[in-house]
């Protein structure tokens, strides 16, 4: 229950973050860099919320379950424009998926290769 | 009716029903490998409230409950990162300028797709941050004048079909690195596609979960040029 208490503390300092101090990144993520930053510096031992974390992230697709389930409320304004919605969630989704990939594994590559020689 | 409205309105109805939909789906994707857990619980969910003719609004007063533990899920996202960041610290620079060609050949293509199909302006405006996380492409979708609410919907299915089909895709495309494989999902698909990683791999999760927070402030950097031009 500790790590369960650590990640909604830093959850709720995400959201005081966005909120109170107006980052322009939602609380989630922006608790989560806390976070990271935190476990970086030392001041958050992993074993202190490795269990809750694990439990939660093993089971995240679930959380975004009701979400999707929403779209069912929009499915007659998806149904006018249905082409250019499916078209575009399939294949721009497929563009960023290839480039991405292929730019980091590339120049991942390229930076191993530099780095035997120097 | 009224009564079905009333009962289904319990927040207990919503939850139980998500969680049986979920744990079925999981039994499911033991059997059959390629059944994705979270298409699989959404179809029945969404197939049972129709069928039966529960309103949405009944089934997310359970609903909201469960989206509740995305906040300290994401958070936790931290310890896949942590233990990545070794991995990724030496490739920092590929990882970087990975999601940045990614997030802004995405903006691009979905501009250019709506356009091309004929979509409305509106449309256009709430598709082009649809890789990012759902907050996020919210925000930016309402900035540029596009629908929030279209946004929202935009975003979780784009997370949902790339965290189905963009790891075979990648597969097929012989992209096989923890690297490459984690920015590209994490980019493309954000938070559903993390989750999807965080089931197979914790390094690729890792990465994933570092892509999705940097396309996030790509996207929302590359917006602002489109805002002024528009």
């Amino acid at each position: 229950m500790k790590g369960f208490a650590i990640l909604l503390l830093f959850n709720l300092a995400g959201l005081a973050g966005h909120h109170l101090l107006h980052v322009p990144l939602p609380g989630n993520v922006l608790g989560m860099l806390l976070l990271l930053l935190c476990l970086l510096a030392g001041w958050v031992k992993l074993a202190w919320i490795e269990t809750a974390a694990q439990f939660l992230l093993k089971h995240m697709l679930l959380f975004f379950a009701p979400t999707i389930v929403g779209v069912i409320a929009y499915f007659t304004e998806i149904g006018r424009q249905w082409l250019p919605i499916v078209a575009n969630l399939f294949v721009s989704t497929a563009v960023v998926l290839a480039l991405t990939g292929w730019v980091t594994g590339r120049l991942a590559r390229e930076e191993e290769a530099g780095g035997t020689h120097g | 009716m009224d009564e079905l409205r009333a009962f289904a309105g319990q927040p207990l109805f919503g939850i139980a029903l998500t969680i049986s939909a979920y744990v079925a789906a999981l039994w499911l994707n033991g059997k059959r490998s390629w059944v994705h857990p979270l298409f699989a619980t959404t179809g029945s969910l969404i197939a049972l409230l129709l069928v039966c003719g529960i309103p949405y609004d009944a089934y997310r007063e359970g609903g909201d409950l469960i989206t509740f533990f995305l906040g300290p899920t994401t958070v936790a996202l931290a310890v896949p990162l942590y233990k990545a960041i070794r991995t990724m610290r030496r490739h920092l620079k590929a990882v970087v300028v990975g999601v940045l060609a990614g997030s802004a050949a995405g903006i691009a293509s979905s501009a250019f797709l709506v356009w091309l199909m004929g979509g409305t302006r509106e449309l256009l405006l709430s598709m082009l941050p649809k890789s990012v996380t759902s907050p996020i492409a919210i925000e930016l979708a309402g900035q540029l004048g596009g629908s929030p609410q279209l946004a929202g919907v935009f975003t979780v299915l784009t997370g949902l079909i790339g965290s189905m089909f963009g790891p075979a895709m990648l597969r097929l495309l012989r992209i096989r690195s923890d690297l490459a494989i984690g920015a590209a999902v994490g980019t493309s698909a954000h938070g559903i596609g993390t989750g999807r990683l965080v089931r197979e791999s914790e390094v690729q999760a890792g990465i994933s979960s570092m892509a999705m927070s940097l396309a996030g402030i790509v996207t929302s950097l590359l917006c602002i040029p489109i805002y002024a031009w528009l």
